[in-house]
């Protein structure tokens, strides 16, 4: 479909693949320096939530046990909890427990905490993986070609359709999609999940609605941030250098326009990746889905304090690991990155 | 060849459609807005714990009916002595617990003393504790002795808290409840679903249900597209704005019944001003009772005059104790020494009731001069701040416990009522046995409690269930927390 593909070295274009020699150590200290930072963010964010959790008004026995229970009831509960050790004590424990790869007994559930995120993950996860594959195939396509047509009517058009998308609520989406879909048509279920060992069919029926109600905000934003981008790169030296050597418009933008545009768009999936993780709560409920958002927004209301602290620092892991892989991978997108950085 | 294969294949898909529409006909999909936190009714005070286990998966000595009335459970019958002190129960024979255990004397031995424990993290121990003793007389004769005769001693061991548990599964009943009841625990999906099934050798009359899942939704908009789509097939306690959907809908039904949930504007009686009669009976006079049931409750709250069940054979109407009437309560006010009002809190807690009802409430105290801040609070916080600690000027909660006008008689109870006369006459209605002298102690105090307006009495809760049309013996009433499904079943 393209032309023969030129020389990136012969055009004077920036570098795109293996960087110089002798950066090896060099990328070895940018990799090092990143996973320290990575930990160093782990225990400040474990130290402020054990303290905002300790903080919070609110006892979880009385909780428990309601407003009929004798004093002596919650004692003893308070006992039971563990909740009269010092703040100290506690969360020594609770990092050595966590060292150790024990998160601890969920309060009012009583089960391992790590296998009740562990059963909510397995919705959440492909929730997450279903609705950024969406926004990604819908998103990149619609933001390079508006870019490709900037000014004209189909940027127009496609930019109003991205911002109707952003300004659209997921969960106000999502209930349309359900009176379409579930109540009138009948098509897909209005919610609830399928555990995928009972009907794995069944289960990623019910993923379909909640996963394009995530995905049409996020594929809008990154349609916006991919053109954005685009734009930004075509006014640059090489795109003209390119069209120089007789490319037209559209062939530049696509050989050398769009790689060069994807960093900003690799922070912003980063982004909503640690977004989608954490924060379908608001969807979780509209399609009642037992995810990870629901079991937290639970356990702060029911104050089992056990389970918050320990499902929050586990999302705050895989959100830093998400932001370490992004910054890691801009420098597998750019080598100038890696160099400088290092 | 070829023809009887496909003959006989048609006959099995005939079988099958003919097996999916009989299953169909005795399965249920509950909707429940909460979550349990766990399923072990003794150890809890969540109303979702008893949803899902109450008279399904767990059985008591005695089963409360949906009048409130108690019926024989897993005791055939009993007899009480003269003194009102002793209970002895004939438990029926041939009761097994879910996990093949046989059930006698000796577990009903074991659940009241695990209650009575000094560990015990019963969430209504202090109901039990006129038990002194409880003897086996053999393996289906069980006798307890009272430290003093208790009226409703009967209720009490009905109630979802004194379910009946063995020493075998008892430690694990959060988890995986094992009870003697007509349906079995099977599954928990949780943030999704339990699901219970008819349990075989029930000793009872079978079910008619075979399986029954609860399905939690949270959200209302959301819960009425699962109702409409069909993927629940009902649920108790609907949210009554959502009802006008449902109404004139020919494949719905709406049960309108009552709760235990006097709803009160509940007043701070040990701090000032709240202290001085005037200013509560003030606060009475300004309280239009039907302005808020429309507003909060969408005109389905049946109006109080005192902290009693309309529906109760013991209830006075005392609505009429304080009639709305803004100058008698200016009037008041100035009488107590705030001729231009004060400012006040009133704390809310996450129910939308409550929230309703305290913007109304605000609009009508500044009318006479009463400015009210409202405070929005978390269960835990409304719990620790409110209840424990008793830091509150005004707050608006519905109290579901049934008959419970005995907290007017602890001083040391949140709103800090202390009245000697309400007292003693709680503690010999509490020792009565007689129903018309207790009839007549129970009115008495209503009526003291409705004239020293220790309380807003607002409204008593409605329960609204919004049901499949063709689902029948659903509980209209709810005497008591839970979603007793013994009797549902499906009819064409």
């Amino acid at each position: 479909m393209w032309p023969d593909r030129p020389n990136a070295a012969d055009l004077h274009l920036p570098p795109f693949g293996g960087g110089r020699e002798g950066g090896t150590h060099l990328v070895t200290f940018y990799i090092l320096r990143r996973i320290f930072g990575f930990l160093v963010t782990l225990l400040i964010a474990a130290a402020v939530i054990f303290l905002l959790l300790d903080l919070l008004p609110g006892d979880p026995a009385r909780f428990i046990l309601g407003i009929n229970a004798t004093p002596e009831a919650v004692a003893a509960l308070r006992l039971q909890m563990g909740l009269n050790d010092p703040a100290i004590v506690r969360f020594g424990n609770w990092l050595f427990g966590m060292l150790r790869g024990d998160f601890g007994l969920s309060q009012t559930q009583k089960l391992p905490v790590a296998g009740l995120i562990a059963d909510r993950m397995a919705v959440t996860l492909p929730l997450t993986l279903v609705a950024m594959v969406i926004s990604v195939v819908i998103g990149l396509p619609f933001g390079i070609l508006a870019a490709r047509h900037r000014g004209k009517i189909v940027d127009t058009a496609l930019m109003i359709l991205a911002q109707t998308g952003v300004a659209i609520p997921n969960f106000w989406f999502g209930m349309l999609l359900t009176l379409l879909f579930a109540v009138t048509l009948r098509w897909l279920p209005p919610g609830g999940f399928t555990p995928w060992t009972e009907d794995a069919w069944a289960s990623l029926r019910g993923l379909v609605l909640p996963s394009l109600a995530l995905a049409l905000p996020q594929a809008a934003i990154l349609a916006r941030v991919m053109r954005t981008a685009l734009v930004d790169v075509s006014s640059q030296d090489f795109i003209r250098t390119a069209r120089a050597k007789g490319m037209t418009f559209g062939e530049a933008l696509w050989r050398h326009g769009v790689r060069n545009a994807l960093l900003p768009v690799l922070t912003i999936l980063g982004l909503q990746f640690a977004f989608l993780i954490a924060g379908t709560i608001i969807v979780e409920n509209v399609f009642y889905l037992p995810g990870l958002g629901r079991l937290i927004f639970t356990a702060i209301s029911e104050r089992d304090l056990v389970l918050v602290r320990s499902a929050t620092i586990i999302l705050v892991l895989v959100v830093s690991f998400t932001m370490l892989m992004v910054d890691l991978a801009y420098g597998l997108v750019d080598p100038r990155i890696r160099e400088r950085r290092a | 060849m070829r023809v009887t294969k496909s003959l006989a294949l048609a006959g099995a898909g005939l079988l099958l459609a003919t097996g999916l529409a009989f299953a169909q006909s005795s399965e249920i999909r509950v909707g429940a807005p909460l979550e349990p936190p766990a399923l072990d009714p003794t150890a809890g005070a969540a109303e979702a714990i008893d949803v899902v286990v109450y008279q399904n998966v767990f059985e008591g000595l005695t089963r409360i009916d949906q009048n409130g009335a108690v019926q024989p459970g897993l005791a055939s019958d009993w007899t009480i002595s003269e003194d009102g002190r002793t209970y002895r129960f004939s438990l029926h024979d041939g009761v097994t617990f879910h996990d093949g255990t046989t059930f006698d004397a000796e577990d009903v031995k074991f659940t009241f003393e695990r209650i009575l424990a000094e560990d015990s993290v019963n969430a209504q121990k202090a109901l039990y504790e006129a038990i002194s003793a409880v003897t086996v007389i053999d393996p289906l004769t069980v006798e307890f002795t009272l430290s003093r005769p208790d009226g409703l001693f009967l209720f009490n061991i009905g109630r979802g808290d004194a379910v009946i548990v063995a020493p075998e599964s008892a430690a694990n009943n959060a988890t995986d409840p094992i009870g003697t009841g007509p349906f079995a625990f099977v599954q928990w999906d949780r943030g999704s679903r339990v699901i219970l099934e008819q349990y075989g050798p029930y000793w009872g009359e079978k079910p008619a249900l075979t399986k029954a899942t609860y399905v939690f939704i949270g959200d209302t908009a959301t819960m009425t597209n699962a109702l409409l789509a069909g993927d629940v097939d009902g649920t108790y306690n609907f949210a009554a704005e959502a009802l006008p959907v449902f109404e004139g809908n020919p494949q719905f039904k709406i049960l309108v019944g009552s709760t235990e949930g006097e709803t009160i504007l509940s007043t701070n009686n040990a701090k000032s001003p709240f202290d001085k009669l005037e200013v509560r009976q003030a606060m009475a006079h300004a309280i239009n009772r039907q302005e808020i049931i429309d507003g909060a409750t969408y005109g389905y709250g049946v109006p109080i005059g005192s902290h009693f069940a309309p529906h109760h054979p013991y209830y006075i109407d005392l609505t009429n104790t304080y009639p709305y009437d803004l100058d008698k309560a200016r009037e008041l006010l100035a009488e107590a020494g705030y001729p231009d009002g004060f400012s006040a809190t009133l704390k809310l807690p996450p129910v939308n009731y409550a929230r309703v009802s305290g913007q109304i409430i605000a609009s009508e105290f500044a009318k006479v001069g009463i400015k009210l801040e409202l405070i929005n609070m978390e269960w835990a916080q409304w719990l620790e701040d409110v209840f424990a600690n008793k830091d509150f000027d005004l707050t608006i909660i519905s109290h579901v416990e049934p008959f419970d006008i005995g907290i007017y008689a602890n001083p040391d109870y949140y709103f800090g009522y202390n009245n000697p006369e309400v007292q003693a006459l709680n503690e010999t209605l509490n020792a009565t046995t007689d129903e018309a002298k207790r009839k007549e102690l129970a009115q008495e105090m209503q009526t003291i409690i409705a004239k020293d307006a220790v309380n807003g009495f607002l409204f008593e809760l409605a329960q609204t269930g919004v049901w499949n049309a063709k689902l029948e013996g659903m509980w209209q009433n709810a005497p008591v927390e839970g979603v007793v499904l013994r009797d549902v079943h499906w009819v064409e």
